[in-house]
């Protein structure tokens, strides 16, 4: 509790961080509709897989900064030899990213899909599929922040490292959106969606608890 | 009672130190003393579990750090040479976070006094991205006015320190170690620091 308290505490004295990746979702979705044009067909069929692919990159440009910050000034030394289990306080860090990176977006999502001329239920559907999604990709995603912590280059590995295990994610997540514009139930992909959700919520805590171990000695 | 057993070090495929080993029982004061780059911050995070050894083992009362950290990091502060402070927290929040990660209950009050006693009350309301460096390494050690841990792990804790605030440390350092407090210490000053026993560990580079 105290380290989420703490980073979304450094997360309002630093606004521009946060602002910066939700106009990047923001600008990447907007660019679309206007390279492609105004066609309310074609913008619809790929309005689903464009918002995702979006909402997944505009998580993982901040992804980097997960450990990076706490690393460079010995905060992290502190959190690894503290009396308490790794993995919670890697949590709280990872429900701080989502919440300062990945709920504002969920937020903002219906507002874009107007420009993709999404219906309404399919609306509603891709907020809770970005709702369930997100987290996901915070979590997973961290896994690979830990593994790249001071490595050269980190930005780009961490997309290499990530981006794979983000596909399942992403096809159920776009999947859920397309089924309901196609007037099917998005029940099947969604139930996917919260399964590969919970699936990491309890194995990413761990695997990064265990990659931070190594990236720090 | 800190026990090390034949510690080996490698950084990389460089040999640091080999078979270092030492006892440390409750009132006793151990410097590391070495030349730059002959390994004393390597043993201090091996000794803190924060580096696995190549070989060797560290005990605290009688079990292995490595099976049972529980125990040792409950009763462990750590100061490396990095400070582990946020540039856009105060120095109080600071404090306070470093305190309360390890589970002590601290009001505004008691981290005050730490900071007080470190003498960087004044600053206790500015980020802490704005004080000097020494300053900030104040802010940093006012966490020893809090802990109530019996192992002290401090690299180079004197460093970056005027004269006065070396005085004020020296007087926290000899009254843990006159409550039965334990404390390792690399440095390159001369300090004077009361301990029911004194040893000196010398890494050769």
């Amino acid at each position: 509790m105290i380290v989420l308290k703490r980073d979304l505490l450094l997360a309002f004295r630093r606004r521009s961080d946060v602002a910066t990746t939700l106009f990047f979702f923001l600008i990447v979705s907007s660019l679309f509709p206007l390279g492609i044009g105004p066609e309310a067909a074609v913008l619809s069929s790929i309005a689903p897989g464009v918002l995702w692919v979006a909402a997944l990159l505009a998580g993982m440009i901040s992804l980097s900064r997960l450990f990076a910050a706490d690393f460079a000034d010995g905060s992290l030394e502190q959190m690894l030899i503290a009396p308490q289990p790794l993995a919670l306080l890697v949590l709280a860090k990872i429900s701080a990213h989502w919440i300062v990176c990945g709920l504002p977006v969920v937020l903002l999502a219906p507002l874009i899909g107007l420009q993709y001329a999404l219906p309404n239920d399919a609306l509603v559907v891709l907020v809770f599929s970005l709702l369930l999604g997100t987290p996901a990709l915070s979590l997973i995603g961290a896994i690979g922040a830990a593994l790249t912590l001071g490595v050269r280059g980190s930005g780009l590995l961490v997309a290499l490292l990530v981006l794979p295990l983000y596909i399942p994610v992403l096809i159920f997540g776009a999947g859920a959106v397309a089924a309901s514009q196609h007037g099917m139930s998005a029940q099947a992909h969604l139930s996917l969606l919260a399964a590969c959700a919970l699936l990491s919520l309890v194995l990413a805590p761990l695997a990064t608890a265990a990659a931070l171990r190594i990236s720090v000695e | 009672m800190l026990i090390a057993r034949n510690l080996t070090c490698l950084r990389g495929d460089r040999l640091l130190f080999k078979k270092v080993g030492f006892e440390l029982s409750a009132g006793g004061l151990m410097y590391v003393l070495g030349e730059n780059g002959s390994g004393k911050s390597s043993l201090l995070r091996l000794l803190c579990g924060l580096l696995a050894p190549e070989d060797g083992e560290v005990f605290w009362d009688g079990k292995s750090i490595k099976n049972d950290p529980e125990n040792h990091q409950s009763n462990l502060t750590y100061i490396g040479h990095l400070n582990g402070l946020k540039d856009d927290l105060t120095a109080l929040e600071n404090l306070q976070f470093s305190a309360r990660l390890v589970a002590n209950v601290v009001d505004n009050g008691l981290a005050l006094n730490a900071l007080t006693a470190t003498g960087v009350a004044r600053c206790a309301n500015l980020p802490v991205g704005v004080l000097s460096q020494g300053q900030k390494r104040r802010v940093a050690l006012a966490r020893l006015w809090l802990s109530t841990s019996q192992l002290w792990i401090l690299d180079e804790p004197f460093a970056a320190l005027d004269t006065a605030s070396v005085v004020v440390l020296t007087t926290q350092l000899n009254q843990h170690m006159a409550k039965g407090g334990m404390a390792i210490i690399t440095t390159h000053q001369d300090v004077d620091i009361q301990a029911q026993s004194t040893q000196t560990l010398r890494l050769i580079a």
